[in-house]
Order: C-alpha cells, then sequence, then structure tokens
C-alpha cells in the first residue's frame, strides 16, 4: 500500500475521482432523460433538422425560404445574432471610449453628463430599454403610408428606414481588390512610418501618405469607370415601399439597446484603467512637453490597454449572450427561431442543446481572440 | 477502481430507474394533491385572463374548472398555471401541469411525437388575419407585400406563409414572443395585419381602444380544432378529461343548466337520470364520485353557458356560436351517448 503515501499518485487519483465524479452526474442526467423520453414515447435524435423548415424569416443575414431546412433556419438565426453583436459590440466600443475619457474631462458639465449617462444605463435592465426603443419608433415614427421623405429615396416610417441599395453592375471583383489590396499596403506603410519616427525621433507623414496610397486606385477606378454601380430606388407599393434596402425596427432598436449597453459598461472599464496608470505618467509626459491629448493617446491609453482588455472580453461576452433579448421585440436571432423550431417540432431538448452549443462555442471563440489580444498587448518582461 | 466505479454508475442508474417506474398515476396525484393544476394561457381575455377581483375567467379557465368539478366536486380547486406558448408541451410532459387548456390545435404530430394525447376539440377554429378598416382590403388575398405581425406559433407562421406562397406572393413576418408586443406592434401600424387562430383575433380586438376599427378578413386559411391536452399512457385520467368536457355538450343537449341542474335530479329521462348520477354507477368506472356529471353542471353551466358568458355574442368577443353549435343545430358540437 505504500503507493496510497505517492504524491503523484495521490495527485493523480483526485483528479481521476473528481473527472469520474462529474461523467457519472452527466450520464445519470442523459440516461434519465433519454429513458423518461422513451417511456413517454417522445421522439429524439436531429432528423427535423433536415425537414423544411415551412416558415419565412423576413430578416435574414443569409438567403432563406420557407422551403429551405429547419437546420438552415437556425443558421439564419446563428448569423442574425452574430451580425448585431459585432456592430453592437463595434459601435458601443467606440461610444464607450467617447463617454469613459468624458467621464474624465476637467469640464464639470461633460464629466458629469457622461456620469448620468453610465448611471442610467447601468442600472435599468436591458429588457426594458429594449422595450422602451422599439415603442418609441414604433408609436413615434409614423406609419409606413406617411414616411417621412428625409432625401430623395430614403425614406422613415415605423417599419424602419429604406435607403436606395447599391447594386455593382461590373468590375466587384477590381473594387474589392483595390479595396483590400490599398488598405494593407497603406496600413504597412504607416506602420513602417511609425517604426522609423520612434527609431528616428523624426516626424514624417506616414498617416497621409497610407491614406493617399489607399485613396489612390479605388478613385483610378472610379474615374476610368472601372465598376459601375446602379442604385435600387425604394418604391411605394400597395402598403410599403419596395426594393431598396431597408433597416428593420426591430433590428435598430437591438442594435441600440446593445450598443449603448455596452458603450456604458465599456465606458467604466475604460475611465477605471486610465485611472489606474500612475499619476507620474501624466507628469512625465508634460515635463517632456506633450498636450494632453498626446499624453492621452500615446502614453497612457497604451499602458491602460493592459488593464481593460480582460473585463472588456466579459463585456463582448455579455452583448452577445444579452442579444438573445432580441426575442421580445421581433428580432429573429439564434433564440426565437430555435423557438419557433422547438414549436414546431416539439424536439426541445436537442434544439436547447444546439443553441446551448452555438452560445458557448461562439463565446469562447471570442475568449481565445480576446485573450491572444490580451496577450499581444500584455507587458512584455525581458 | 474501475469496477467500483462501474457499479458506482450501476446503482445510480437503477436508483434513477427506478425512481421512475413507480410513477403514480395522475387521478391518484391530483387526489392526493387536493387540487389540479391546469395550464392555461398567459392573459388572453375570453379564453384565460384573471378579472378586477384576481379570478381567472374564460373558456378555457371553465374548462379546467370542470374537470376539477368532476374530480373533487368542487370547481374552484383548481390551480391555473399560466403557460407560454414555447413551454406549454414541455410543461405538461413534465407533469408540471395536470391537463393543458389553453387554445392548442390537435394535431398529427402533437398527438404522436410529443408524448401526449388530446381530449375532445371544444372549440373548432380556423386561422385568419385582422386588418385595420381603413386599409380598405376585404380579401386576404389582396395582402401581398404587407407586413404581417405574428406569434412564434407552431402551425401559425407555416399556414401564413403556405397562404402566400399558394398565391404566389411576399410578405414581411414580424413574429414577437410577447403577446402584449405583438399587440402595440399591429396596433401602431407596424404591420398592416396580425394573424392567429380567429378565436384569438376576437381576443385581440376585444383589447383595440375601438374595436369597430378592425376587421377579421373573410378566409379562414386552416382549420384548427382547439382541445385540452394531457399526457399518454393514463387512460383513465384521459377519459376524465374528455368525459368531464362531454359532460358539458350533453347538458347542452339535454337542456340542463347551472340554474335547473337541481331540479333536472327529479328528471323522469333515463339519460338525464345517469348523467347527473340518480341511477347507475357511471362515476365509479372512473373511479370519481358518482355525482361527478352534477357537479360539472353546478359548477360551471352548460357547454353553451360556457361559451356564451366567455366569449358569446354578449361578450366583448362577440363570436357566434357557427360550427361550434350543438350537432343537432348544425354544428360540430357531439358528445358520445353517456351510458
Amino acid at each position: 500500500m505504500a503507493f496510497l503515501h505517492d504524491m503523484r499518485f495521490r495527485a493523480y487519483f483526485y483528479q481521476v475521482v473528481a473527472v469520474g465524479f462529474v461523467v457519472l452526474i452527466g450520464w445519470t442526467m442523459f440516461a434519465t432523460a433519454s429513458g423518461n423520453l422513451a417511456k413517454q414515447n417522445i421522439a429524439t435524435g436531429f432528423d427535423f433538422l433536415t425537414r423544411p423548415a415551412g416558415f419565412v424569416i423576413t430578416e435574414a443575414a443569409i438567403a432563406f425560404e420557407a422551403t429551405d431546412t429547419v437546420g438552415r433556419a437556425i443558421l439564419v438565426g446563428i448569423a442574425n445574432t452574430v451580425k448585431v453583436s459585432l456592430l453592437a459590440a463595434f459601435f458601443g466600443t467606440l461610444l464607450g471610449l467617447a463617454v469613459g475619457i468624458a467621464r474624465m474631462s476637467r469640464n464639470p458639465l461633460l464629466a458629469r453628463l457622461a456620469l448620468i449617462y453610465v448611471e442610467l444605463l447601468r442600472n435599468v435592465p436591458l429588457l426594458l430599454y429594449l422595450f422602451l426603443w422599439y415603442s418609441l419608433i414604433i408609436l413615434i415614427l409614423p406609419p409606413v403610408k406617411q414616411a417621412l421623405n428625409l432625401l430623395p429615396g430614403v425614406y422613415l416610417s415605423n417599419s424602419g428606414l429604406v435607403v436606395p441599395a447599391a447594386v455593382v453592375q461590373s468590375g466587384g471583383a477590381a473594387l474589392f481588390a483595390c479595396l483590400v489590396g490599398g488598405a494593407a499596403v497603406a496600413l504597412f506603410i504607416r506602420t513602417m512610418a511609425t517604426r522609423k519616427r520612434i527609431a528616428t525621433g523624426q516626424s514624417n507623414h506616414g498617416g497621409l501618405i497610407a491614406i493617399a496610397v489607399f485613396l489612390a486606385p479605388v478613385l483610378l477606378l472610379w474615374f476610368t469607370g472601372g465598376f459601375a454601380v446602379d442604385w435600387d430606388f425604394p418604391t411605394a407599393g400597395k402598403f410599403r415601399l419596395t426594393g431598396g434596402l431597408h433597416v428593420r425596427p426591430e433590428f435598430v432598436a437591438l442594435l441600440f439597446g446593445l450598443a449603448l449597453s455596452v458603450s456604458a459598461n465599456v465606458a467604466e472599464i475604460v475611465r477605471a484603467g486610465i485611472q489606474a496608470v500612475d499619476k507620474g505618467q501624466w507628469e512625465a509626459s508634460a515635463a517632456l512637453g506633450l498636450a494632453r491629448g498626446k499624453t492621452m493617446r500615446l502614453v497612457v491609453l497604451p499602458q491602460a490597454l493592459r488593464i481593460i482588455i480582460p473585463p472588456l472580453t466579459n463585456t463582448y461576452l455579455t452583448v452577445f449572450k444579452n442579444s438573445s433579448l432580441a426575442i421580445a421585440i421581433g428580432y429573429p436571432d439564434l433564440v426565437m427561431v430555435s423557438n419557433t423550431v422547438m414549436n414546431q417540432t416539439g424536439q426541445a431538448i436537442e434544439t436547447i442543446a444546439i443553441f446551448m452549443g452555438v452560445y458557448l462555442a461562439l463565446s469562447i471563440t471570442i475568449s481565445l481572440v480576446m485573450n491572444w489580444y490580451n496577450a499581444h498587448v500584455a507587458l512584455k518582461e525581458r | 477502481m474501475k469496477q467500483a466505479l462501474l457499479s458506482i454508475c450501476a446503482a445510480a442508474l437503477g436508483l434513477t430507474m427506478a425512481g421512475q417506474a413507480s410513477a403514480a398515476s395522475t387521478l391518484e396525484t391530483v387526489k392526493a394533491r387536493g387540487k389540479l393544476v391546469c395550464g392555461v394561457s398567459l392573459a388572453t381575455p375570453g379564453f384565460a385572463a384573471p378579472d378586477d377581483k384576481g379570478r381567472m375567467q374564460g373558456f378555457d379557465a371553465d374548462i379546467c374548472r370542470s374537470i376539477a368539478a368532476a374530480v373533487f366536486g368542487d370547481g374552484d380547486k383548481v390551480e391555473f398555471v399560466p403557460t407560454n406558448i414555447n413551454t406549454r408541451f414541455q410543461a405538461l410532459q413534465s407533469g408540471e401541469i395536470d391537463v393543458l387548456s389553453r387554445q392548442t390545435t390537435h394535431t398529427f404530430s402533437r398527438d404522436a411525437s410529443l408524448g401526449l394525447d388530446f381530449g375532445p376539440t371544444v372549440f373548432y377554429d380556423g386561422q385568419g388575419l385582422m386588418v385595420p378598416k381603413s386599409l380598405g382590403v376585404s380579401s386576404a388575398k389582396e395582402l401581398t407585400e404587407a407586413a404581417i405581425c405574428t406569434l412564434p406559433g407552431t402551425t401559425t407562421a407555416q399556414n401564413i406563409s403556405d397562404f402566400f406562397r399558394a398565391i404566389n406572393g411576399k410578405f414581411e413576418l414580424v413574429v414577437f414572443e410577447s403577446p402584449d408586443e405583438n399587440r402595440a406592434a399591429f396596433y401602431s401600424g407596424r404591420c398592416e395585419a396580425i394573424t392567429s387562430d380567429r378565436s384569438d383575433l376576437a381576443s385581440i380586438r376585444a383589447v383595440a381602444n375601438n374595436p369597430a376599427d378592425y376587421i377579421v378578413l373573410p378566409e379562414t386559411i386552416s382549420k384548427e380544432p382547439l382541445a385540452p391536452a394531457f399526457r399518454q399512457n393514463d387512460s383513465q385520467w384521459g377519459d376524465i378529461v374528455s368525459w368531464s368536457v362531454w359532460m358539458l355538450m350533453a347538458a347542452e343537449e339535454k337542456g340542463i343548466t347551472q340554474a335547473n341542474v337541481d331540479e333536472k335530479l327529479k328528471s323522469e329521462d333515463p339519460d338525464v337520470q345517469r348523467m347527473l348520477g340518480a341511477t347507475e354507477e357511471l362515476g365509479k368506472m372512473l373511479g370519481l364520485d358518482n355525482k361527478w356529471g352534477y357537479n360539472v353542471i353546478k359548477s360551471v353551466g352548460n357547454y353553451g353557458e360556457v361559451f356564451e358568458r366567455n366569449v358569446g355574442e354578449g361578450t366583448k368577443l362577440g363570436l357566434t356560436r357557427g360550427p361550434n353549435a350543438l350537432w343537432n343545430a348544425g354544428g360540430m358540437i357531439y358528445s358520445p351517448p353517456i351510458r
């Protein structure tokens, strides 16, 4: 029995026992559920994914018809969830950065306003805000028949915003190549210019050159007629506007609600991050003659970023999960589509397993990307 | 070690299986609990909605009361559980509720794959569309390109998709989880039309600022037999639910009402005597009191009374009997002989 006193054996033993318990609990739950389902003659399995869905999804990030399968309907839900979450995270971060900096402004009015903004958004449940934004949109804006004509071809009503849609007739590939290639080259030039400036201490016009390099091929293509764009103008149909690009109120209310909630969180995180940077950094920058704005941008923010990234990851995970509140205001996200599917097929356990798996996978992806970025900006000690 | 773990697994499994095997019948469970737990809709006026005193009122609620009366002799021994459209079947499957009385359509796949059975149809319904009168539309076929609001219903979204596919028209479907948001979106003009079962449309219209401003279009695009549901493999409980409903229908046929049921106890009619438990012992066959039929009628009245009180022409919903008239009055409400 000497091995019982072996530290290594004991370390492994406890881990095996722990894993065993988790597996046992999982297996018991699975066995109970499938046993109960079988006993009640409830169909199980994932066959329903290949059945035709039979319902339409009006707002679909990928093409969808009622004759497509249930599986594709769920894909549409995933795409819609990802779309609204990414946009909300993007706009929320920009806005939050501005509010967070405003919060520490030496102008008391601006600082107080930012404080009120943050407190109002952080202390009321998001769901109530979603109802509020959605109600405001559908109650204040006129019905589609009396849509406000803001600009030629741009209409605003309680059915959303309709704008002319650009339809690329030819040269789409060339335009895409110019945009992507130009951006890559411009980024490279800017990076090299920054490095050179750091190495030599001489300011140069790297940023301007980069912008010129990016714009030149696009403009060239434009003036030589390298690509042609047609505009699909909305026209008044019998009930609503047809043609053009529709931005629906359900999407706007959700994006707005999520982005504002992200911005309030980001503002607090940014403020905390900036305040955590030692006061001496400001003083040293001032002693070097750097202006306040430049100090913030070049000295304080890069250091604050190390503190900001981990809580920011949480905020992004939250916005992604909060997007499931979409169901309350009629935006067809993953949960809403899954609910309809669940309702039609009765396959509750399978459908919930799918959407839990999807949320888990996407959350882990966000975490991995943010952790990679965190490692990238972290203090590298030599 | 492995063997020890395996035996623990086996023991745990054995326990869970044993736990399932000894499940009591629904009637025993209900009796032991002292009340019926009945799943109804969330605030649907006319079908299930609390009145200003907090008492649950409506057609579906009265079906619950008739079953409670059959079991306990007291129609008030019911706990009403408002069920969400997405979780109603799970609530029933898991035993959270004893019976689901919630404007639920009896369909093949639900019957065959959800582990539940349906009682008699209590309401013959069909999906319709409602529009504001000011829209100037008189047929659903004119609604091509319109936006249509609905709940994430089971058959509702599919039926409307099928309808527009058949007439080769496009439309915009706006789906809400919450009935309140659905109504608000329709009344604010976000959608030109709202679709649901006709009975539900009547219920939605009843809460409009001015119900006369809205019309239900003539097309009925599906048949929706609404029926109470219960867990399958418990035929005694299924019989109790079914015969409680049929008792209501038979009572109307025989002219027994909540008001005259005591008087009818002395009736010479052998059918009436059997129904009210004056002769024979039909109740015992169901495991109930012999006066179960009397109790059902005493607590909620007959089918016609339940209909008129909750959804009939005198109510805000203003529904006519239509297919829900008795079989001998040209409708489809028909009870098998109670004998």
